[in-house]
């Protein structure tokens, strides 16, 4: 089946990350206390990583499995969307430890409650896309 | 040769070191760019929304969201990632957190109710791997979704990741990953943001967000 590969990946990225423990909201709180390094750790060696990976796509060095070149989408310039949406993102972040990768791992490990979390973000979703017009961007 | 098998399941049982966060997280990123797609997982919850018809609320859901099977594939596969992780190589399924972070939990929640043996990845007693936890870090249980501290935190905190990652558009993944390995501006913007707001939430809201009793 041609989506059951993802299934994989999704499956490598979520149990890297339950025994990462960036699911935890202990490590989220210990990270915006800045008590250790483990967090930043994940984020800077991901980033580096990532930054890497991105360029060698980004020069064709590595083409797709269609040995196309990856087009990347550039990132509209609404300044006061990225301020405002990421500050409220950062205190849901924050107040459950949980961001919107982590909920799905966590729902997988067996606390079924996060079913809940998941459906008010997409009631949060559901929200921004009603309300968008009247918000700054 | 089960032997072996056992040895290996104890050698990923272990807590592993921050930087398996690059081999995790490059990997992903490698392989969804090596299939010509993104890595963000926020999406999926536009995509849910336009696949419960939201579309004729707001066009911001009317969209193509049939291409989007892919990514929800990945969220399923984090599901039983986790599930794996688990119940299979979960260790001490404790949180390797500093002293510094447990003695600041042990300030909010007033006495001294933690310690290295009973921080739990996920404080919730609805499963044996939390069942240690002592009931003033039971957040993520059934019976802490039934109190006003736990509403807040599961229903409130869902509400605010969900809204805060489409108006900003993107998350985590899509913005701090993604959006900075590509050099977008935007992104570093989002993520200072992401940051401004969990400092505001973890040092101004949310001690007296946990000490709520009812």
């Amino acid at each position: 089946m041609k989506l059951f590969k993802y299934i994989i990946i999704g499956f490598l990225f979520g149990f890297g990350m339950w025994k990462l423990e960036a699911v935890s909201t202990f490590r989220i709180i210990e990270m915006f206390h800045f008590q250790s390094f483990h967090m930043y750790g994940i984020i800077i060696t991901g980033v580096i990583m990532a930054i890497i990976i991105t360029r060698l796509f980004k020069k064709g060095r590595i083409k797709t499995s269609h040995g196309e070149v990856h087009q990347f989408p550039d990132k509209s310039h609404e300044w006061m969307r990225y301020i405002l949406g990421g500050t409220i993102f950062g205190m849901g972040w924050a107040l459950t430890g949980v961001c919107s990768g982590m909920m799905f791992v966590l729902v997988g490990s067996g606390y079924t409650v996060f079913i809940v979390f998941i459906g008010a973000a997409l009631l949060g979703t559901f929200a921004y896309g009603y309300f968008r017009r009247y918000l700054p961007h | 040769m089960n032997e072996n098998l056992v040895q290996i399941q104890e050698f990923i049982s272990q807590p592993w070191p921050w930087w398996m966060g690059g081999v995790v997280i490059g990997s992903t990123l490698y392989l969804l760019l090596k299939f010509n797609k993104e890595f963000g997982l926020s999406a999926n919850l536009r995509t849910m929304c336009a696949a419960d018809g939201a579309g004729i609320y707001a066009d911001f859901f009317e969209f193509d969201w049939g291409k989007q099977g892919w990514n929800l594939m990945v969220a399923l596969g984090a599901m039983f990632g986790g599930y794996v992780a688990a119940n299979y190589f979960g260790g001490d399924e404790l949180a390797h957190i500093s002293q510094a972070t447990i003695n600041t939990l042990n300030q909010i929640s007033g006495e001294n109710l933690l310690t290295q043996d009973n921080v739990h990845i996920v404080p919730g007693r609805d499963l044996v791997l939390g069942v240690g936890i002592p009931e003033f870090w039971d957040l993520y249980s059934w019976k802490s979704l039934f109190s006003i501290r736990g509403l807040i935190i599961i229903v409130g905190g869902g509400f605010l990741v969900g809204f805060g990652a489409r108006y900003a558009g993107g998350c985590t993944s899509g913005h701090a990953i993604s959006g900075i390995a590509n050099m977008q501006l935007p992104s570093l913007v989002a993520v200072m943001g992401f940051f401004a707001g969990g400092l505001i939430m973890t040092w101004l809201l949310l001690p007296y967000i946990l000490r709520i009793t009812i």
